[in-house]
């Protein structure tokens, strides 16, 4: 074939660029959506509990994701530093995806429960208070500014339409689980019902309020604790 | 036949606006990395914090700096290679310039108020990327329509690269930014793929942002004003049709390299490898073609600091291009993923490749957009060009020993099987490589500052009196212009 073809005619040689550009995404991406392999099933998974959500957007907005990454490879080093490998399981509810590409800091994907609220929230106002050759931006406004979250029930119907498995429950509670979550009071136990795990009670050290710090907190204390390992058994068919 | 003459306008628009972002992206990229150096730097106010910047600073100098001249030069470009003004003139021209600049500026002022969707290179909102969006398709058919009304019979090899880069963009962009805003009138919105899927999407548009955006559409940029600048053909007519398909089609398949050893399956992990290995083909014949172009012109390296500008950029793509592959290794990866290494081979990429070559486009075009005879200062084009190529020997240097310190840092097991470094001595280990890499990058600063400048004094039509720089007596061509 001459190539004189794609060189006198710009709509044929538009389209075969097209053509020529879109074989290895569909190849890469499509299976993705239908092999049953790529995501193990495994028990304790469950999407974000609101206030969890609320702290995940702030973790988002400030940017954590491009010093921290939440994504343990399959090495011996990374398991002893930060616990089991991830798995594919343990991000699927994730809009969008928060696995980073750079440790400026350390991975987060399994902080949860490794430091107290005390020492996260000392953390945050000042990082050299608490590790004196940390390099992380101090997030004193957090503690500062009360969280906004009249509208987590629009946020829980907007990922229900991506597809996160919300129940009406969820969407109708998503208000009070918030105060529930982040004060102790009320209904906690249909809270951890329907949000297995998740951490309850005042998480920086000011009762009187529900700031933007809790929220984070809440979110990074939940981090990487849904998946029992001790239970888990890697299904050697998979992948 | 005579036609109305070439829409020359907007094309110095996107150049004043090239070099305005690039100082801007230049000078945000300097000041977070001495916000690595010395974190109080980040003057504890929410604006300023490296999460906030960072995305100013990619965005600014990918797609402002490297945007604004890739959309000029393609104007520029495809008016002359097809002896046709541009479709729909200067009013569709206007439109995508301004367009282009607005999509900007939402988008940086979104980051500093935290309005991210946080998918890197990809982090403006719905409502910046509906904008870009309709803006890309004003691009696409004003390059087409150009094209269409060609007198030449032949499209240009750096048109193929174009229009390759504006097709592909506009496929990534689409596909990767598919969200569901909270609200209307809200800025927030959930992108509709997630964890893993989400994953393998974003690094096959991040990866090929960086194909298609930083490779292949200055590779159009390449085949025009290193055989303008040299004055000479390009090398291989055979290599060029080669060389564009193969890699168009082999670096869509790269993406996965992003991804080495996490929770994407393994399958997807080994294509993205082998086809980023085998990309390291025709990335070189790309360089090759652009190199060899000097063939019984190399001489002109010592009298012309603009040819020298195009061809060191093509010599570092070529070294970001081998070490590239080198990376997607999964044993190397291992070690460089997580670290300053990926640091610094992107911005040998960035800077030698991509910021060098437009500087010498821009070099080549500021004297024939403004009528005047000549630069300013060939003598502080010889300068920009030793102090940016300083500048980058630092920051990749740097770069390069603090991330393979870091990554085997990382790994490093004492006599008695324990991990030998917490993970915060290894952040203070890194501190001395900081302020080597942002002093590597305030060089380069310095150099687009005096930049600025020279071109300024061009477009006023202000000439200096310097002397000629000495040179061996065998290199001077007769008749050699400076």
């Amino acid at each position: 074939m001459k190539h004189e073809l794609f060189e006198k005619n710009v709509i044929i040689l538009s389209i075969a660029v097209l053509i020529t550009v879109a074989i290895g995404g569909l190849v890469q991406l499509v299976p993705l959506f239908t092999m049953e392999q790529t995501i193990e099933r495994v028990e304790g998974v469950r999407p974000y509990s609101p206030l969890e959500l609320a702290g995940r957007n702030i973790y988002v907005r400030e940017g954590c994701y491009l010093c921290h990454s939440q994504m343990i490879r399959t090495f011996r080093d990374e398991d002893e530093r930060y616990g089991h490998y991830s798995l594919a399981a343990e991000s699927m509810y994730d809009h969008p995806f928060q696995w980073g590409s750079k440790r400026t800091g350390p991975d987060l994907a399994r902080v949860g429960g490794k430091y107290s609220n005390d020492w996260h929230t000392l953390h945050m106002i000042d990082p050299r208070a608490v590790v004196p050759e940390s390099i992380m931006p101090p997030y004193a406004h957090l503690a500062d500014t009360e969280l906004k979250f009249n509208d987590i029930d629009q946020h829980i119907e907007a990922l229900r339409t991506v597809g996160v498995p919300y129940t009406d429950e969820d969407l109708a509670q998503a208000n009070s689980d918030v105060l529930v979550q982040a004060t102790g009071e009320g209904d906690t136990d249909a809270l951890l019902e329907r949000y297995g795990k998740a951490v309850i009670g005042d998480f920086d050290g000011d009762p009187a309020r529900i700031t933007e710090l809790d929220a984070v907190i809440a979110y990074l204390q939940m981090l990487g604790t849904l998946v029992d390992f001790s239970q888990y058994r890697a299904d050697p068919s998979f992948r | 036949m005579l036609f109305r003459s070439y829409d020359d306008e907007v094309v110095r628009k996107f150049v004043i606006a090239t070099m305005f972002w690039g100082v801007a992206g230049f000078l945000v990229g300097t000041y977070i990395a001495f916000q690595l150096a010395y974190p109080i730097l980040n003057l504890d106010l929410e604006w300023t914090t490296f999460g906030r910047l960072r995305p100013v600073h990619t965005s600014a100098v990918i797609f402002a700096f490297g945007g604004n001249a890739l959309l000029g030069t393609s104007f520029y470009v495809v008016q002359r290679t097809c002896r046709a003004p541009l479709f729909g003139g200067a009013a569709l021209g206007n439109f995508i310039f301004w367009g282009y600049q607005a999509v900007i500026v939402l988008a940086a002022i979104g980051y500093i108020l935290g309005i991210t969707q946080s998918k890197e290179y990809a982090e403006p909102e719905w409502y910046v990327d509906l904008l870009l969006t309709i803006v890309w398709v004003a691009y696409l058919v004003c390059f087409v329509g150009t094209i269409m009304r060609r007198q030449e019979p032949h499209i240009y090899v750096a048109n193929w690269f174009y229009l390759a880069f504006i097709i592909t963009v506009a496929m990534l962009h689409i596909v990767n930014n598919l969200a569901v805003p909270v609200s209307f009138f809200g800025t927030k919105s959930y992108v509709i793929w997630a964890g893993v899927q989400d994953a393998m999407t974003q690094w096959w548009y991040g990866h090929n942002a960086v194909g298609f955006f930083l490779t292949a559409g200055f590779l159009g940029m390449m085949y025009y004003f290193i055989p303008k600048q040299a004055e000479r053909p390009v090398y291989s007519y055979r290599l060029s049709i080669v060389h564009f398909w193969t890699l168009i089609f082999i670096y869509i398949w790269a993406g996965p390299h992003h991804l080495h050893y996490t929770a994407l399956p393994d399958w997807a992990q080994t294509l993205g490898m082998v086809f980023s290995i085998v990309l390291w083909m025709p990335s070189w014949g790309g360089m090759i073609n652009g190199v060899m172009t000097l063939s019984g012109a190399w001489d002109k390296l010592r009298t012309d600091p603009i040819l020298r500008f195009l061809v060191v950029s093509v010599a570092f793509y070529g070294m970001s291009t081998f070490e590239g592959p080198m990376m997607s290794i999964k044993a190397v990866n291992s070690l460089s993923h997580y670290t300053d290494w990926t640091i610094g081979h992107v911005h040998s990429g960035a800077l030698g490749w991509v910021a060098m070559i437009s500087f010498g486009a821009v070099y080549f075009l500021v004297p024939r957009l403004w009528n005047r005879e000549r630069l300013y200062s060939l003598r502080l084009v010889t300068y920009h060009f030793w102090i940016s190529t300083i500048g980058i020997v630092l920051y990749i240097t740097a770069m390069w020993i603090s991330g393979i310190m870091q990554g085997l840092m990382w790994r490093a097991y004492d006599s008695l099987g324990f991990l030998q470094y917490s993970f915060i001595e290894t952040v203070e280990a890194m501190h001395p490589y900081y302020v080597i890499r942002a002093i590597g990058g305030l060089f380069f600063l310095v150099g687009a500052l005096i930049m600025v400048y020279n071109l300024v004094r061009t477009a006023r039509g202000d000439i200096r009196t310097e002397a000629v720089f000495k040179r061996p007596r065998a290199a001077v061509a007769p008749g050699a212009a400076e």
